[in-house]
């Protein structure tokens, strides 16, 4: 053993011993830590307010009962408990992150930076027009970049996520097919099967009656069947298609698509979702897109904060834009900026409004921020790199697992399960890559390909990101193909192991409750 | 470019490796006629840091930040003071930068924060379950009154006169797109009673609000059980949340859903968005909710953890069959919530509620003492409609040049009734005695 003159070892010894047990629970680095209601009490505070004077005397009696109990902890003691939390969560600042159809590509600093400056942050939705001035300016600025970039006439920026501006496209239709005469007859939505689940659920929500279309052997809409389902027209409100397609694979057919359905007197709604594979380089305007949303938290960068917010801006094409939802922004003759809130004057035929206030202004600004960094040409080399890294991924990974489709992909490279042993499924190569240090990719979706792996690299990882990912990949789906069983135990090196998700569905537990004597008892 | 790690060279040997030529192989697929020969046409190009700084720096000094002056506008968005450690939560890139928490192995740390929130939303509102969020308040209402029908299998949905006219039409688009019927109750400073008289045995739910959006405060026990004894569900709404640490909560009043706007609690003005919608409701409705839901289970080791669960209700398992279409929610927005909720417990929250209903008090004593003013909401928390001797707006406007900020007309929340004399106005714990004093002075000199 080396020592030191004081005679401390100065080199490490081996050790064979993998499962240390610690008395506290944490291991190194990653510590244990309860909830808030383990750990807090409810005569906790971590905020300093001054002493009330318990004044209730214009509140007329309508009191609370029963305190809420909950818990409150110091400044210290929350600080520690999320830092601690945040320890167990990959994030694409930590590491790579291709989960196919979410676009996870860096967040600049610069977009946190400029939603936090006191006249964005700090100004609300229903203060004096005269006062948010530049606020207005920057949607209408925002608005003129995305229906530049998709060459569309109209943008509703009101709506909250990509779901919600589906949601937005789908009531423009629903309304201007209630001025045709329509509305009643015309209830009929075709909805690949490939689509996100948001697409049916969508058209459900708004009335409709999904259709739905199979994909062929190319990956794209099934045209024979398209044509037969476009038979018959006078049923027909419109198609929901996502292009570039969730298998990552430009539509090749689409503007014979657009044709069809508008020769039926339906609508085309494009789900934007995959935006960021064309951005900048196709217009969907020049595609007989009728409507489409613009996933802000994807294509724009806005981050995903585990789950949102999102933002939705929808651009719809002269046909729809009358009946598009207030509020919107104008720019008056003067100069002056302002909302119009109300269903008169040139909102006359609004289907109405979806969402309290003017939209994700946060997301705006970031969003813009983003996009004035890129620029035109930034921004075609976004698409451009998003796609190049994707079809580096499939052409160096197509050896050793199964490419759902033949030909070049679009943003994201999409493989089946046909490679694998029996017994091994996808979950098993996913819960592998964690270990490697990866977020996985989406697994099983799209629907249409088994066992799916969707794997999206976004333009902002390096070649030599890809090649380290590209390395773990091949070496799991070897191991895959070779039926190793300790792939199911994967992952073995994560904050926690598999987790039992029939347990928690059979008897929900949804909330903390405080333990009564007998479990006590029982421990 | 700064966010573009590939350089000239990686993207020729990537070319090589794949065997194509350049990019423009790619997009093959694109029709003729849709290839552009550059880039987009009417754009700038890229630009740096500095630039991009600069000019957004310019639009937000056009703005008036509600810190900059007395500043009195509610009406369903409420300048609270957020501490420092909660923006700094919702920065830590561990969560600002990660996904829905779909692998939970490697999400435990929002996963658990969800399970934190979902105890303190159910908590805060009475109520046994609460989900892990949804948009906002407006588009949390639409949800519950949607879910009522589904629940009922009821086609009828009453709103009463004091509902944010915001969330009315939110609800209304969302249930008439449905096929559902909306019957609007006259709008009223005090008429949330008027659900318990309007109930029938086609209704799915009334919905009510308190405090509602003249400032009122109500305890509407008497309309749930006025709906319950004709079957149907009562689903209470609220658009600021701290008003909940004093004033009766939806649980208390037999709500079967809870629906409202969070944003009062960790999270920023910000124009109107982004915002939290908060949702619960009765146990024996979980399964019938829109939304995420976060429940405790355990690991293959046998250790606690959370996992989103009971998602056979939504889009992405059941497409056309799901409760609503919701995917991304507003997970970030929830986490400011939670770390402030969290640092203000129980204590603070009551402390924080009695100071906001003090200000409100010490807001309408001075406003009522400015002759020809007169109150209108007979009990409210921090937030209160009043009556000028002029048209609010040109009263706001004056205001808005004495420096004072001073509500919102009614009659831009309600431009078909007869309000133009009308502003509603809102205090909080950020509202300072001489911010008071000045609105007090120049209505004074004003009217």
């Amino acid at each position: 053993m080396t020592m030191n003159t004081q005679g401390r070892p100065t080199a490490p010894t081996s050790t064979s011993v993998s499962a240390i047990e610690t008395v506290s629970g944490s291991r190194g680095l990653l510590q244990a830590e309860g909830l808030i209601f383990e750990i807090g009490t409810s005569e906790t505070t971590g905020v300093d307010l001054p002493a009330p004077k318990n004044r209730t005397g214009r509140l007329g009696g309508v009191a609370r009962k029963v305190a809420t109990g909950l818990p409150g902890l110091s400044e210290p003691e929350m600080v520690r408990h999320y830092m601690r939390l945040s320890q167990r969560n990959y994030a694409i600042d930590l590491g790579f992150f291709p989960l196919g159809s979410c676009t996870m590509k860096h967040n600049p600093r610069l977009n946190e930076k400029m939603a936090r400056l006191p006249g964005f942050g700090d100004i609300h939705p229903m203060q004096p027009q005269a006062t948010v001035q530049g606020a207005l300016e920057l949607i209408d600025e925002l608005a003129t970049w995305l229906k530049t970039l998709t060459n569309m006439p109209f943008v509703a920026m009101s709506p909250k996520a990509g779901a919600h501006g589906e949601l937005a496209g789908m009531l423009a239709i629903r309304q201007a097919l209630i001025a045709r005469g329509e509305g009643e007859t015309r209830k009929r939505v075709l909805v690949p099967m490939s689509a996100h689940g948001t697409n049916p659920a969508t058209a459900v929500q708004c009335g409709f009656e999904v259709d739905e279309i199979k994909a062929d052997a190319r990956g794209r809409v099934d045209m024979d069947m398209l044509r037969a389902k476009l038979e018959r027209t006078d049923d027909v409100a419109g198609i929901m298609l996502t292009n570039p397609n969730t298998c990552g694979l430009f539509e090749t057919d689409i503007k014979e698509i657009a044709d069809l359905i508008h020769a039926a007197g339906g609508y085309f709604y494009c789900d934007g979702a995959n935006f960021n594979a064309i951005v900048g380089r196709v217009r969907p305007g020049d595609l007989g897109v009728d409507a489409m949303h613009i996933n802000l938290h994807k294509t724009f960068s806005t981050p995903h904060g585990g789950g949102g917010p999102g933002s939705g801006p929808t651009v719809l094409s002269e046909a729809l834009a009358p009946y598009a939802p207030v509020p919107f922004v104008v720019k008056n003759e003067d100069g002056v900026y302002s909302l119009v809130e109300d269903m008169d004057g040139e909102a006359s035929e609004s289907f109405g409004r979806m969402v309290a206030f003017h939209g994700q202004m946060g997301m705006f600004v970031r969003a813009l921020a983003y996009i004035l960094s890129h620029g035109a040409d930034g921004l075609k080399q976004v698409a451009e790199d998003a796609v190049l890294n994707a079809n580096y991924i499939a052409a160096k990974l197509k050896h050793v697992m199964t490419p759902a489709f033949e030909g070049y992909c679009m943003h994201e490279a999409l493989f089946s399960d046909a490679f694998t042993a029996d017994g091994i499924e996808t979950l098993d190569i996913a819960k592998a890559l964690i270990d490697e240090g990866y977020h996985p990719m989406t697994m099983y979706f799209p629907l249409v390909v088994h066992g799916a792996m969707l794997i999206e690299p976004t333009e902002t990882e390096s070649k030599a990101t890809l090649d380290q990912f590209c390395a773990s990949l091949e070496s799991i789906a070897r191991r895959a193909a070779q039926g190793d069983e300790t792939l199911k135990g994967a992952p073995y090196l994560a904050p926690a192991k598999r987790l039992d998700e029939t347990r928690a569905a059979r008897k929900p537990i949804l909330k903390w409750t405080a333990p009564t004597s007998d479990t006590v008892a029982a421990e | 470019m700064r966010y573009l790690p590939l350089t000239d060279d990686d993207r020729k040997a990537m070319l090589k490796v794949i065997g194509a030529k350049s990019a423009d192989d790619f997009y093959g697929d694109v029709p003729e006629s849709a290839r552009l020969g550059g880039k987009v046409a009417g754009l700038p190009d890229h630009q740096g840091e500095l630039a991009v700084e600069r000019h957004l720096s310019k639009l937000a000094a056009k703005n008036r930040s509600a810190s900059s002056g007395p500043f009195f506008v509610g009406a369903g968005a409420y300048k609270h003071h957020i501490p420092a450690s909660v923006d700094m939560v919702i920065q830590r890139s561990e969560f600002l930068t990660t996904y829905t928490p779909y692998q939970p192995e490697i999400a435990q740390g929002t996963l658990q924060t969800l399970f934190e929130f979902q105890t303190q939303v159910a908590a805060l509102t009475a109520m046994d379950v609460a989900n892990a969020s949804m948009y906002d308040g407006s588009t949390a209402c639409a949800e519950a009154a949607v879910m009522a029908c589904r629940v009922t299998r009821r086609k009828k949905v009453i709103l009463s006169g004091g509902l944010h006219p915001h969330y009315a039409a939110a609800t209304k688009l969302l249930c008439e797109a449905q096929g559902l019927e909306v019957v609007q109750l006259p709008v009223a400073v005090d008429g949330e009673m008027a659900l318990a008289g309007a109930v029938d045995d086609l209704t799915a739910c009334v919905i009510g609000q308190s405090p509602n959006i003249f400032g009122t405060v109500t305890d509407m026990s008497a309309v749930a059980d006025s709906a319950h004894e004709k079957k149907a569900l009562f689903v209470s709404v609220f658009t600021e949340a701290v008003a909940l640490g004093l004033v009766t909560p939806p649980g208390e009043m037999g709500a079967d859903i809870a629906v409202g706007e969070g944003q009062s609690i960790g999270v920023p003005l910000g124009f109107g968005g982004p915002y939290v919608g908060l949702f619960a409701c009765t146990e024996k409705l979980v399964r019938q909710m829109p939304g995420r839901l976060c429940g405790e289970t355990v690991d293959a080791d046998g250790k606690r953890g959370f996992v989103l669960t009971l998602s056979t209700r939504e889009q992405h398992i059941r497409r056309d069959k799901a409760t609503s279409n919701i995917c991304t929610n507003s997970g970030l927005c929830a986490l400011a919530f939670t770390a402030h909720m969290t640092l203000l417990g129980d204590k603070g929250l009551k402390d924080l509620a009695l100071l906001n209903h003090e200000a409100a008090c010490d807001l309408a004593d001075a406003l009522e003492a400015v002759p020809g003013v007169e109150i209108l909401t007979p009990r409210f928390f921090n937030e209160f409609a009043f009556r000028t001797p002029m048209n609010a707006e040109a009263v706001l406007a004056m205001l808005d040049e004495a420096g004072v900020v001073g509500g919102v007309r009614a009659s831009r929340l309600f431009p078909a009734e007869h309000m133009g004399d009308v502003i509603i106005c809102a205090a909080t714990e950020c509202t300072t005695p001489e911010d008071i004093a000045a609105y007090a002075a120049a209505l004074k000199e004003i009217v």
